[in-house]
C-alpha cells in the first residue's frame, strides 16, 4: 500500500522542513475550514442582522380612534387609513376595524362611497361595507380587527389581534364593539 | 366618421369579443390542419405573409396609432412613458413575425416544387462568433445604451414619489411585461397565477425540446412541416401573452374595469360583477341549502371537475383522434404535452367563466389558501 503523502508543489522524494506530514495536512485543514466557516458565519450573521432595522417608525400597533359620537352611523371612516391601515365602519348596530390590506395581493382598495363599496385598483377586487369580498380575484374577506372601549370612553383599536370571516372569527365578541 | 371607427374599436376591444375573435382567427392564421387550411387560403389570410400583408398590417398600425395620438382619452396612454415599449411592441411583434412567416411560406412553396429550402443557397463559409459576431454584438450593445440613456434623459425616465402603502395608484399597473401576470392574477388566486402558471410556462418552454422531436424544419423556416407546434405556440404566446399585455395597457382602468382604448377613464364607472364560487352555486343556487360545514364536502365538484379535466380529455384523445401521435411518441411525452396544454388552456376557459357566469373559483378553499 502507498503511504499517502501530501506535498504541495514539491517532489514527493523531497526532504526539506517544508513538506508537510499527513497529521499537519489534516490539522491545517481542519484550521482553515474552521476560519473559513467563521468568516462566512460571520458575514451571513452580519447580513441576516441587516435585515432587523436599528429603529423602525412603526406607527403603534394598538391607538386610540375617538370617542362612539366620532362615528356616523352608516358611514366608512377613512381617516385613519393612512396612519394606521384601518378603515372604521360604523354600522347600525357597532363598530368594526377592517385592515386595509386586501386579502388577493395586499394591494390598498380605496372606499367608493357612491358604490358603497371597497375596490382594489390593482386586479379589481370588491369588498362590501362589511369587508366580504364580492367582486374580483380576492379569496376571502377583508380581515377585522379586534375593538374595544379604553376606560376613558375612547375606543382602542388592537392590530395584533385579527379575526378572519372564513375561519369564523366575526363572530367573536372582541371583533366589534356594540354601540346603541 | 372616425368617431364611428373609434365607437367600434371600443365595441369590440370589450375582451368577451377581442378575445373571442382572437381566439378565431388563430387557427386561421396559422392553421393546424387542412380544414383550416383550406379556409386560411380561401380567405386569403395566406396574403398577410406576402408583401402586401405587410403593408396592410403596418397601415392599420399606422392608422390606429395616428387615431390614438389625436384622441384626447388615447393619447394619455400612448404617450405614457411606461407605456413606450408596448406602442414599440405594436411595430415590433408584426415585423418579426411577419419575418418569419414570409420566409416560411416562400420556403414551404419550394418544398412543395420538391426544391431544397432558401437557407441551402447560405453562403457555405462560416463566420466565427469570436470575433466577428461578438464583436457586432458588443458595437449594438454601445448603441442601444447611448440610445437608452438619451431618452431616459429626454422623457424625464417617470420617478414617482417615495412609495406610501396607504396610497395605490388607481389604476396600479405593473411594469408592462408583467401586466400579462397581473392580468392572469384576475382571474386566479395568487398563488396559481403569480407562482404555479409562471413555473408552467418557463418548465413547459423548456420542455419543448424533448417533446417536439420533430427533425423537419431544423435550420431553415417552414410552417407547414411543424404547423401544429406553430399554432399551439402562436396561441400561447399571441393570445394569451402578448394580448393580455395589451388588455393591460389599454383596456384596463380605474379600479381595475374595462375601458375601450377611446373611451373616458370614469373611476365611477359602474360594473355589476358579483362573483360566486362553484361550491356556491352547486349548494345554494341549484340545491337550495346551506354550504356544508366539512371543507372537502363543500368543495367535491371543484376535485371532481379539475380532476376530470386533466383526465378525461388526454384518455379520450389517445384512444380516438390522437390514437397514432399517442402510439409514436409514448405515454410520458404523451402526458406532459397534454398536461403543459390543459393548463395553458385553463386560462381562457377560466376567463370565459368569469365573463360569463361570473364564476370566481371552482376550488375555493380559503382556510387553506388553496384556491383554482
Amino acid at each position: 500500500m502507498a503511504k499517502p503523502t501530501a506535498s504541495i508543489g514539491k517532489n514527493e522524494n523531497s526532504t526539506t522542513d517544508n513538506s508537510v506530514d499527513r497529521k499537519g495536512f489534516i490539522s491545517w485543514m481542519t484550521v482553515g475550514w474552521v476560519a473559513f466557516s467563521a468568516a462566512t458565519g460571520g458575514f451571513f450573521t452580519m447580513m441576516i442582522r441587516f435585515l432587523f432595522p436599528n429603529v423602525l417608525f412603526e406607527p403603534p400597533q394598538s391607538f386610540k380612534i375617538g370617542y362612539p359620537d366620532d362615528f356616523t352611523k352608516g358611514m366608512v371612516d377613512i381617516r385613519f387609513k393612512k396612519k394606521y391601515a384601518v378603515w372604521i365602519v360604523r354600522d347600525q348596530s357597532g363598530l368594526y376595524a377592517l385592515s386595509t390590506v386586501c386579502t388577493h395581493l395586499g394591494c390598498t382598495p380605496n372606499w367608493l362611497n357612491t358604490e358603497q363599496k371597497f375596490k382594489c385598483p390593482c386586479h379589481g377586487s370588491g369588498f362590501r361595507k362589511t369587508g366580504v369580498n364580492f367582486e374580483g380575484p380576492a379569496p376571502r374577506p377583508l380581515e377585522r380587527f379586534k375593538v374595544y372601549r379604553a376606560e376613558d370612553g375612547q375606543i382602542v383599536v388592537d392590530k395584533t389581534k385579527k379575526f378572519q370571516q372564513e375561519k369564523g372569527e366575526w363572530e367573536n365578541p372582541e371583533s366589534f364593539l356594540e354601540l346603541a | 366618421m372616425i368617431d364611428i371607427i373609434k365607437h367600434f374599436i371600443n365595441v369590440i376591444s370589450n375582451p368577451t369579443i377581442s378575445f373571442t375573435l382572437l381566439t378565431v382567427l388563430a387557427p386561421l392564421l396559422f392553421p393546424p390542419t387542412d380544414w383550416f387550411e383550406k379556409y386560411h387560403f380561401k380567405f386569403g389570410f395566406n396574403r398577410l405573409w406576402k408583401k402586401e400583408g405587410a403593408y396592410f398590417m403596418f397601415s392599420c398600425i399606422t392608422l390606429f396609432l395616428i387615431a390614438g395620438y389625436t384622441d384626447e382619452f388615447a393619447i394619455k396612454i400612448l404617450t405614457k412613458p411606461d407605456n413606450i415599449p408596448i406602442v414599440l411592441m405594436f411595430y415590433l411583434i408584426p415585423l418579426t413575425l411577419w419575418l418569419a412567416m414570409n420566409q416560411a411560406y416562400n420556403n414551404d412553396e419550394r418544398l412543395a416544387r420538391g426544391e431544397a429550402p432558401l437557407e441551402q443557397n447560405d453562403p457555405k463559409d462560416k463566420v466565427l462568433v469570436w470575433p466577428d459576431l461578438v464583436y457586432i454584438e458588443l458595437i449594438c450593445l454601445l448603441l442601444f445604451m447611448v440610445f437608452l440613456i438619451v431618452w431616459s434623459v429626454y422623457i424625464g425616465a417617470p420617478l414617482e414619489e417615495p412609495a406610501n402603502p396607504a396610497a395605490t395608484p388607481n389604476p396600479s399597473k405593473a411594469p408592462w411585461y408583467f401586466l400579462g401576470l397581473q392580468e392572469m392574477l384576475v382571474y386566479f388566486d395568487p398563488w396559481i397565477a403569480g407562482i404555479i402558471f409562471p413555473i408552467f410556462i418557463m418548465g413547459g418552454l423548456m420542455a419543448i425540446p424533448y417533446i417536439d422531436t420533430n427533425k423537419k424544419g431544423q435550420g431553415y423556416y417552414s410552417f407547414k412541416e411543424r404547423r401544429i407546434a406553430i399554432f399551439i405556440f402562436m396561441y400561447g404566446w399571441l393570445a394569451l401573452w402578448v394580448y393580455l399585455i395589451i388588455v393591460g395597457t389599454f383596456f384596463r382602468g380605474p379600479n381595475w374595469n374595462f375601458y375601450g382604448p377611446f373611451e373616458l377613464w370614469d373611476a365611477h364607472k359602474v360594473e355589476a360583477l358579483s362573483n360566486v364560487n362553484l361550491s356556491e352555486y352547486l349548494w345554494v343556487k341549484a340545491w337550495n341549502q346551506g354550504l356544508p360545514e366539512n371543507i372537502l364536502a363543500r368543495e367535491f365538484l371543484g376535485f371532481v371537475v379539475v380532476i376530470l379535466y386533466f383526465v378525461v380529455p388526454p384518455a379520450i384523445l389517445a384512444k380516438t383522434y390522437l390514437k397514432e401521435f399517442y402510439l409514436k411518441i409514448g405515454s410520458t411525452r404523451y402526458s406532459t404535452i397534454m398536461f403543459f396544454g390543459l393548463a395553458m388552456l385553463s386560462l381562457p376557459i377560466k376567463m370565459y367563466l368569469r365573463w360569463t357566469i361570473n364564476l370566481k373559483y371552482i376550488i375555493a378553499i380559503p382556510e387553506w389558501f388553496f384556491n383554482i
